[in-house]
């Protein structure tokens, strides 16, 4: 197969980007999306040129780290599925692929596809963690834990962190990532003592980062490569007043 | 580091070396290896470095974000280390878990452990680019429990 790559090239989060077209020759369908990204990279390094800077770690679809706009959608065409687990056969020989990298006020280009994701980081350190020692393995045994909430909880740790939620909002709100990192820890015992410390310090440190607020048009949980649910934040919601009124 | 990268001004990418690497790695020191095998890693090994200081191409520049001198200091480093491997590779006289000495079979070609010559733990230490590593042992005893040929049956 072979495809006209539109690619966003940006030095720095200083100059100004552009996008440049590169071929993507000779690959093959079961390649998956960044394997074409290497070779290609590996025709520019050979011609003296530039390779394109992307995101990438553990390839398997758990790390977060990995993440572009292909076509103007997060993670791509498929649902549910993030950039390094979608392969060439998604798309059509001949296809014209756009890249570019998450937009956001808050995640500012490093270079090319590749944005700056620490305001994440910084939420979770505004409140992203349980100060109770929970002890060892067997010990989590010992606290009974209803099954739909166990369930709940740990669908909104599913969240990988990767930023598409950002980058699919128009406000570029981060509420489903903040929303499902609140929710998991809310709904489980071990997250109570800082339950309303922790929700107020995330809102105002996601507010801080310069992070749109929720319009409701669900477009989140559309592109999410973990298909997190906006129930999170309706729950987040909750959370945030019964925190601020109690 | 990352000047003598760049300075090696070559036309191969870090990648190509690394896929070299790894193919001589998997083919001589794999899950099964022999001592013709080891050596001959230990000969490509170390020409393979040199061709990789010689010839690799580092596009870019060290004053913005390089995904590529990340790249070629990890296989720079992955150069030295895998020598060392299959220095190991070939000290070991022995079968032992998934590391399996063609040499050191029993007649039903499990592996045969020597646990007189090789029950340590040990540490190489580097004397420098040409001189070979040098060997630290620790003797590990065993009181309560006895090492022995792992059987199935």
């Amino acid at each position: 197969m072979n495809f006209k790559l539109r690619v966003w090239r940006q030095h720095d989060s200083e100059e100004k980007g552009k996008f440049v077209e590169y071929q993507a020759t000779n690959i093959t369908a079961d390649m998956s999306f960044l394997e074409m990204m290497d070779l290609v990279n590996l025709g520019l390094v050979r011609k003296g040129e530039d390779p394109i800077a992307f995101d990438h770690d553990c390839r398997e679809g758990i790390c977060g780290t990995c993440g572009m706009f292909i076509n103007g959608r997060a993670h791509g065409p498929l649902k549910g599925v993030a950039t390094c687990q979608l392969y060439m056969r998604s798309f059509t020989d001949g296809e014209t692929i756009t890249l570019e990298p998450w937009r956001a006020k808050a995640f500012p280009v490093i270079k090319d596809l590749v944005v700056d994701r620490s305001a994440f980081d910084r939420i979770m350190q505004a409140g992203g963690y349980v100060s109770v020692d929970t002890g060892g393995v067997p010990d989590a045994n010992s606290i009974p834990i209803p099954k739909a909430d166990a369930e709940a909880a740990m669908d909104a740790a599913a969240c990988i962190g990767c930023g598409a939620c950002v980058a699919a909002c128009k406000n570029s709100s981060a509420m489903l990532f903040v929303s499902a990192k609140v929710s998991h820890l809310a709904l489980l015992p071990q997250g109570q003592t800082e339950r309303k410390e922790r929700v107020r310090r995330m809102v105002a440190r996601m507010d801080a980062e310069g992070f749109g607020n929720c319009s409701n048009t669900y477009a989140c949980e559309a592109e999410c490569p973990k298909e997190i649910s906006v129930v999170n934040i309706a729950r987040l919601n909750r959370e945030f007043l019964r925190a601020i009124v109690a | 580091m990352t000047q003598k990268l760049f300075s090696a001004r070559g036309k191969r990418p870090v990648d190509e070396f690394h896929r070299e690497l790894g193919k001589l790695m998997w083919e001589w020191c794999g899950m099964s290896r022999n001592a013709t095998g080891l050596k001959k890693a230990l000969s490509a090994i170390p020409q393979l470095r040199d061709d990789f200081w010689k010839d690799v191409r580092v596009p870019g520049s060290a004053d913005n974000f390089n995904p590529e001198i990340e790249k070629a200091g990890r296989v720079a480093d992955f150069l030295e280390l895998a020598e060392l491997i299959a220095r190991d590779a070939l000290n070991r006289e022995e079968s032992c878990g998934g590391h399996f000495r063609d040499e050191h079979q029993t007649e039903e070609g499990e592996a045969k452990r020597n646990d007189e010559r090789f029950a340590y733990v040990a540490a190489w230490e580097f004397k420098g680019a040409a001189q070979p590593p040098a060997l630290h042992q620790e003797p590990l005893t065993f009181e309560h429990v006895k090492p022995s040929q792992r059987s199935y049956k």
